[in-house]
Formats: C-alpha cells, sequence, structure tokens
C-alpha cells in the first residue's frame, strides 16, 4: 500500500500497520502535528502520563506484559530528557520499545532552538538504535525498521527523533515491506552440532542446573513451554534470575527458587557445587554471580543466548550456542529424544538428595510476629488471596522488591513486571499502569516501597483518568530499606539521609488523587484488608505498616561466593553484627 | 577501582593479564552518526583506541570502512567485536590480526626545521626511508612516509634531534593479502 499522506499522518498509519492499539505520551510543541493526527482517528488509544519517565515504564509494563513492542511519544528537548531513565531501563532489561521524540525543525537543528536537545546523541547510549529522521522520503522505512530493530534478535529500545517539519511535509506512505533488513539479521537457529554437544554434556553430567534468565520470557510462551518440556524430560534442577521468574512454574517440582544476591539458600549452593551449568537467555550478572573467581568452580558451562556479546562476557563458558531460547530448546528437546538419551539416574537421585538438605534450611525463614506485620508474611498474604485470581505483579526497587521475588510465587512468563538491570526506584506504578491497559480485567498489583512509590506517584493521576483499577500495595517501613541495610552491613549502621522523613498521609493521597486508601498495620487485620483492596473497583493505595528493622536475607554480601551467603538466623540482632561481613574488597562493589 | 578489576575474571583468574594488539576492520553503513556509535562504545566500555582510521570505500552503496587498531586481553578484544557487531548499521566486523597475512600501512606527513648539517642530515637520512619531500623552504622540509606504523615512529625519533616540528598522521589503514576480500 502507497498513499500520500503528511508525516504525522504517517506515523499514526504506520503504528496501525504495526498492530499497535495503545501508546504512552505526553504532548508539545515538537509534538504537535501527531496529536493533531491522533485526534482525528481512533485505533490508536493515547494514555496521557503526568511524566515522560512514566511513558517510558508504562510502555514497559505493556511490552512486557503482553511481548509485544511498548510505544511512547513524547516531545522534544525535556520530554526527550524525561524519557532517558526509562529507556535506559528497558535497555538493560532488553525490553522492546519504540520512542517517538518530537524534534525542532531541520532548519533549526544545531542552533540551540527552544526545547532543542541532541536526543539522538543523549540516547545514543541508552538504546538499541536510534534515528534522526531527516526527510519525509526515509520516515516510512525508518518507522518500520524501528519496530523490526525492537523487537528481533535480543529486544530493546529504539527512538525515532522526528523533526517538526518532516511531521507536516507531504510524502508516500509504505506499509510494512517484507524486506530484509541491510545489516541486523540476528540469528535465530542455534548451531547444530554445538546443540548435539551440548545434549551429550547433559546426559553425562552427574550435577547438572538449569539457570535461566529473562531472555526465556523475551523469547515468549513457546520458549517456556520448551523450558518445562526440557525439565521434565531430563529432571534437572533448575533456578533462575529475577528477570526470568514464571518460565518454570514456581509449584514445579524441580524448581529452587531465584538465585543471586537474594536467591534462595539452595539455588546458590546448586549453582556452586554443580557439575554442568545450562545457562539459558540469563547473561551472569554481578548480582547472580557474586564473586566472580569463586562462581561455580567445578562446573562445565553452557550458555544459550541470542545476543553474541553476552557469551564468554563475564564468564567463560566451554560451550555458547547464539540462537533463539525457543529456538535452541526446541532442537535441544528433538537431539535428547531422537539420540534416545538418558540421565544419570543414580547420580541425579544423589544430587537432589544433596539439594533437599540445602532446601532443609529453609532459606526464606523469618521469625513471625503477632504484634507487628512482618513484610514478608504481607508478600505472602498478598500471594495467598491473589493466587487464584488473574494477577500481574509489579514492584519498585528495594528490599520489598526481592521481598516480592522471594514470596510472590509466578506460575507464568510475563507476569512479573520488575526493574532488574536498572534497578529504577518509580518503575512499578507507571509499569502497573501499562500493564493494566493491556489487561483492563486483570489484576494488577504493584508491590512499592514508601520511598520509592514517591518517585512517580504522579502517575496515580493518570491510573484514576482511565479508570485504571491498579492496586499499590506499600510496605513501609518507613527507611529507604535496601539502603539502610547496606549502611548496616558496610557503614557501621549510619544511617545516612536513608530514612523517610515527612511522608505523606497515603490514604489521604490517595483520595486526593480521586483513589481508595487503606492502611493496616495489625497482622490480624491483614487479610480483610488486602480483600478491601482487591474488591474495590477502582486505584487503590495500600499502606501497609510493617516491621521497620526487617532485613532482606538470605544475602550474598559483595565480594562473596555463592556458597557464603548469609542466612536471617546469623544476623538476628541486625545492625552491627552484621556489620564485618563484607571485606574491604567487598565495599568497593556496589 | 583495583578492587573490582581484581574480582574480574580476566585479570584475576588468568594470572598475568595478557595484552594484544588487534587491527580490526569493520564495514558499516555510512549513515550520520555510525563513527559515534563506534567511538562511544569504546569510550563507554572502557575499551583502548591505539588508532581508528575511516573513509567511504563504496560510494554507491554509501559503505565506509573504519580500521581501528585497539589493544587487550583476548577475551575483550573478542567482546570489542561481539560489541561492534551489535550496533544495529555495522556490516562485518573482521579482526585482521586472527588472519594469517595482513598488510598495515600508514601515511605520515613529518615537519622538519633545520639548517646547514641538521638540513643534509634531514634529507639523507629520508632518503634512506624512502620518505618524499612535498615542502620546502630555506630552513625547512616537510616529509612524507608511507609505510607500516613501526617504521613511521622510527623516522619521527631520528628527526627529533634534527629538528622535529610536527607531524600528521592518518593512522592505519589494513588488508589481507591474497584474492580474497574481507
Ligand atoms: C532512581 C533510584 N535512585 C536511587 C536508588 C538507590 N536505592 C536502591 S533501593 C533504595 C531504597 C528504596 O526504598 P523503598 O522504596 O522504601 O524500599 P525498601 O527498600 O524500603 O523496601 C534506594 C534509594 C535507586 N535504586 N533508584
Ligand atoms: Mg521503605
Amino acid at each position: 500500500m502507497s498513499k500520500q499522506m503528511t508525516g504525522a499522518e504517517m506515523i499514526v498509519e504506520a503504528l496501525k500497520d504495526q498492530g499497535v492499539d495503545t501508546i504512552f505520551g505526553y504532548p508539545g510543541g515538537a509534538v504537535l502535528p501527531i496529536y493533531d493526527a491522533l485526534f482525528q482517528q481512533d485505533s490508536v488509544q493515547h494514555v496521557l502520563v503526568r511524566h515522560e519517565q512514566g511513558a517510558a515504564h508504562a510502555a514497559e509494563g505493556y511490552a512486557r506484559s503482553t511481548g509485544k513492542v511498548g510505544v511512547l511519544l513524547v516531545t522534544s528537548g525535556p520530554g526527550a530528557t524525561n524519557a532517558i531513565t526509562g529507556l535506559t531501563d528497558a535497555l538493560l532489561d532488553s525490553i522492546p520499545l519504540v520512542c517517538l521524540t518530537g524534534q525542532v525543525p531541520t532548519h533549526l537543528i544545531g542552533s540551540d532552538a527552544f526545547q532543542e536537545c541532541d536526543t539522538v546523541g543523549i540516547t545514543r547510549h541508552c538504546t538499541k538504535h536510534n534515528y534522526l529522521v531527516r526527510s519525509i522520503e526515509d520516515l516510512p522505512r525508518i518507522l518500520h525498521e524501528a519496530f523490526y530493530v525492537a523487537r528481533s534478535g535480543r529486544p530493546g529500545p529504539v527512538v525515532v527523533d522526528l523533526p517538526k517539519d518532516v511531521q507536516f511535509a507531504l510524502g508516500m506512505y509504505q506499509g510494512p515491506l517484507n524486506i530484509q533488513h541491510k545489516t541486523y539479521q540476528p540469528k535465530l537457529k542455534g548451531d547444530a552440532d554445538r546443540i548435539r554437544e551440548a545434549v551429550a554434556m547433559m546426559a553425562k553430567a552427574k550435577r547438572p542446573v538449569i539457570y535461566s534468565g529473562g531472555g526465556v520470557v523475551n523469547s515468549g510462551p513457546e520458549a517456556s513451554k520448551l523450558l518445562r518440556e526440557l525439565v521434565a524430560l531430563t529432571g534437572f534442577p533448575i533456578t533462575s534470575t529475577l528477570m526470568g521468574l514464571g518460565a518454570y512454574p514456581a509449584s514445579g517440582e524441580n524448581w529452587l527458587g531465584m538465585l543471586g544476591m537474594h536467591g534462595t539458600y539452595e539455588a546458590n549452593h546448586t549453582m556452586h557445587d554443580c557439575d554442568l551449568m545450562i545457562a539459558i537467555g540469563s547473561r551472569f550478572d554481578d548480582r547472580i554471580t557474586g564473586r566472580l573467581d569463586a562462581f561455580s568452580p567445578g562446573s562445565k558451562k553452557i550458555h544459550i543466548d541470542i545476543d553474541p556479546s553476552s557469551i564468554n562476557k563475564t564468564v567463560k563458558v566451554d560451550l555458547g550456542i547464539v540462537g533463539d531460547c525457543a529456538h535452541v530448546l526446541e532442537d535441544m528437546i528433538n537431539v535428547w529424544r531422537t539420540e534416545g538419551h538418558k540421565v544419570d539416574d543414580e547420580a541425579l537421585a544423589g544430587w537432589w538428595k544433596q539439594i533437599d538438605h540445602w532446601r532443609a534450611r529453609k532459606s526464606l525463614a523469618y521469625r513471625a510476629s503477632k504484634t507487628t506485620i512482618k513484610p514478608q508474611y504481607a508478600v505472602q498474604r498478598l500471594y495467598e488471596l491473589t493466587k487464584d485470581r488473574d494477577t500481574y505483579i509489579t514492584t519498585e526497587v528495594g528490599q520489598h522488591q526481592m521481598w516480592a521475588a522471594q514470596h510472590y510465587h509466578f506460575e507464568e512468563p510475563n507476569r512479573w513486571m520488575t526493574s532488574g538491570g536498572l534497578g529504577t526506584m518509580g518503575y512499578g506504578l507507571p509499569a502497573a499502569i501499562g500493564t493494566q491497559m493491556a489487561h483492563p480485567k486483570s489484576l494488577v498489583i504493584d508491590i512499592a516501597g514508601e520511598a520509592s512509590i514517591l518517585m512517580n506517584m504522579q502517575e496515580m493521576s493518570t491510573a484514576v483518568q482511565y479508570g485504571l483499577p491498579v492496586k499499590i500495595f506499600i510496605l513501609n517501613n518507613e527507611y529507604m530499606g535496601m539502603v539502610r541495610q547496606w549502611q548496616e552491613l558496610l557503614h557501621g549502621g549510619r544511617y545516612s539521609q536513608s530514612y523517610s522523613n515527612a511522608l505523606p498521609d497515603f490514604v489521604k493521597l490517595a483520595e486526593a488523587y480521586g483513589g481508595h486508601g487503606v492502611r493496616c498495620s495489625d497482622p490480624a487485620d491483614l487479610d480483610r484488608a488486602i480483600l478491601e483492596m482487591i474488591n474495590y473497583p477502582g486505584p487503590v493505595i495500600f499502606d501497609c505498616i510493617v516491621d521497620k528493622q526487617e532485613n532482606c536475607f538470605p544475602m550474598i554480601p559483595s565480594g562473596k561466593a555463592h556458597n557464603e551467603m548469609i542466612l536471617a538466623e546469623l544476623s538476628d540482632d541486625a545492625g552491627v553484627a552484621i556489620g564485618s561481613i563484607i571485606d574491604e574488597k567487598g565495599k568497593m562493589l556496589v | 577501582m583495583n578492587a573490582i578489576a581484581a574480582l574480574s575474571p580476566y585479570s584475576s583468574a588468568l594470572g598475568k593479564p595478557n595484552i594484544e594488539r588487534h587491527t580490526l576492520s569493520v564495514l558499516v553503513d555510512n549513515e550520520p552518526g555510525v563513527l559515534a556509535r563506534v567511538v562511544g562504545l569504546f569510550s563507554g566500555r572502557g575499551y583502548n583506541i591505539e588508532s581508528l582510521t575511516v573513509a567511504e570505500v563504496a560510494h554507491g552503496e554509501h559503505l565506509s570502512r573504519i580500521t581501528i587498531v585497539t589493544t587487550g586481553t583476548p577475551e575483550v578484544i573478542e567482546q570489542i567485536s561481539h560489541q561492534l557487531e551489535r550496533i544495529v548499521p555495522i556490516h562485518k566486523v573482521t579482526d585482521l590480526s586472527m588472519q594469517a597475512r595482513v598488510i598495515e600501512r600508514e601515511l605520515a606527513m613529518i615537519k622538519v626545521h633545520g639548517t646547514g648539517e641538521h638540513r643534509s642530515e634531514a634529507l639523507r637520512l629520508s632518503e634512506a626511508f624512502r620518505a618524499k619531500v612535498i615542502d620546502a623552504t630555506i630552513e625547512s622540509f616537510i616529509f612524507e612516509l608511507t609505510g607500516s606504523p613501526g617504521k613511521i615512529d622510527d623516522f619521527v625519533e631520528l628527526m627529533r634531534p634534527i629538528g622535529l616540528v610536527e607531524v600528521s598522521r592518518t593512522g592505519v589503514a589494513a588488508i589481507t593479502r591474497g584474492a580474497k576480500g574481507m
């Protein structure tokens, strides 16, 4: 299809052709023609956020919960710079986004015009790719290419910078053509010989573990299905990163829980002592590996990843397979079946016995209380009361995020939206809004901290405007708890600037926005209060007053190995007692 | 920073870091910003650039060839290649140092000041290096010299005591021997 129209109209047309039904944005001078084109149609719904960072995270939530590309539209200058955090977040967590930014007209570029900034320059480092559209002839191709680049291979954010004169110009629109991209053609199929070698290594393994990551979720539902099949076929234990939760069900027999800095004792010890590690769509992030030179020292490592640069980046592996998780998993399963491989049952039984021993440490246990709400208890009750519903969980960043990962259990992929790589406070509420837009009938809950939520609190107004019944479940410990915990570990318990002073009354705040507020501080009343939140038909802020001192365990202190975790028992009288665990080298790390 | 570096597997686990010098040839779509992407990658990830040259090599197809000389451990060099491959408008990255036979050349223009003895000494040395005189005044020469970076270094060092004024070098261009392309 080829039709004459303005640049602004082309943009809307391209969104339709790319199957976009919802975009998140904020208007301004440099995007007014696009807003005018949006005004005159109704196939693409525009959600007006209250800050462009919110638009980016909302688009991330939308993308992460649907598997589609998330789209945001912001104006030039401050609109673009406000979106930077969200773009960086999407880059680190490999979330497909297309960010349309307005730009001053081409003849003014470089003149420090009003609301001009070098958007492609600024975003070069926080996008997978970006474009400045210099002429109307290039516009349709670039728009479709942007979607292709965002979603293909390892997904990521793409910026299209749109000078205002290009938005007004007339040109011929072209639909998405099925042409191959000139340079960018990621490899989906894994190398057959390497896959055969991987399967042979798996059949010989005596102490195997599967370590899966966000790549499995990004690859799509088929990858999760195949991952489950592979686990069922082999009986191997499986752990996953923060980003990969839900790809394998938490109720599955072979599930070890999350691994890494706040992962379970069994997951980390299994990783440390295994003789074969199969990393699938995970990237050996420092939150996962702990001390690198003591990371799983005795194992052979297989790494499956769509991004060749992920392989051997921080950890040297024995066998790298470049390809899409779903393709490689499918081939692995086929080879396993057709070659009639069997696992070493006896060795595996012994391995599981060892793992059960680690499991028996119950590393997620905490001291229950009848008088104060323990944050872990709050997440557990939230889980119990919502698990049979169609629920999506987002989080902010901090202790509450880790408790959510530990105590909320995911059965399906795309149900868990959290800022992993960048650790962006303020992610959860806008992400919940994006998720709720994509799943209007579902229950969407942002598990939040009282400090984080204030970073994008303004998006409550968006939720109210669009009647989005998102639930903000604040684990209010009156501290930047994670900062306080590190100050206990590293800085002698000197709580420099980590107390959440002058907090608003969250119940009144909810009401001021036009939502509903609930407060609970009594463990005995918690279930009732949670049900009140769930049953309220609009947005709710739940101020859950929890233990102020609680720390997040288990924990691999920075600079330590997987088998040097600290458990909750050890740190009973928190504060000074745990202050000596991290050595000087570890203190340098983050 | 030291503590962090010491925890990297590529410095501590492998003992003494084994730093190598590699020449990478990068074929790119000659679109605005592509050089900034390449240079930004090196600065952003802390890789070294010893020399970088770029020019369009196929006008019709808008293809440019960037030649980068970099240093690092073999693991870092491998990372650099893969990271470069991630840049969308990059067609191909070849580590020429992994090829058996590669020719590296650089062009330099060297301005030397001197009279009398110094002048004739400079001229004599330039002949030995097959440098061309491309400009001359009563008290100065400009030499043009093509060769390996090492040869240019040597010549520049010899000119220093004679009266070296300044040097302009192109950086390394490189290509493999034989009939096959990259
Ligand atoms: C934008 C941003 N700024 C600073 C930080 C550093 N940081 C990490 S956790 C945290 C405290 C979070 O406090 P809160 O939201 O109350 O969560 P809690 O840890 O108490 O559960 C801070 C400041 C961050 N992750 N993101
Ligand atoms: Mg807090």
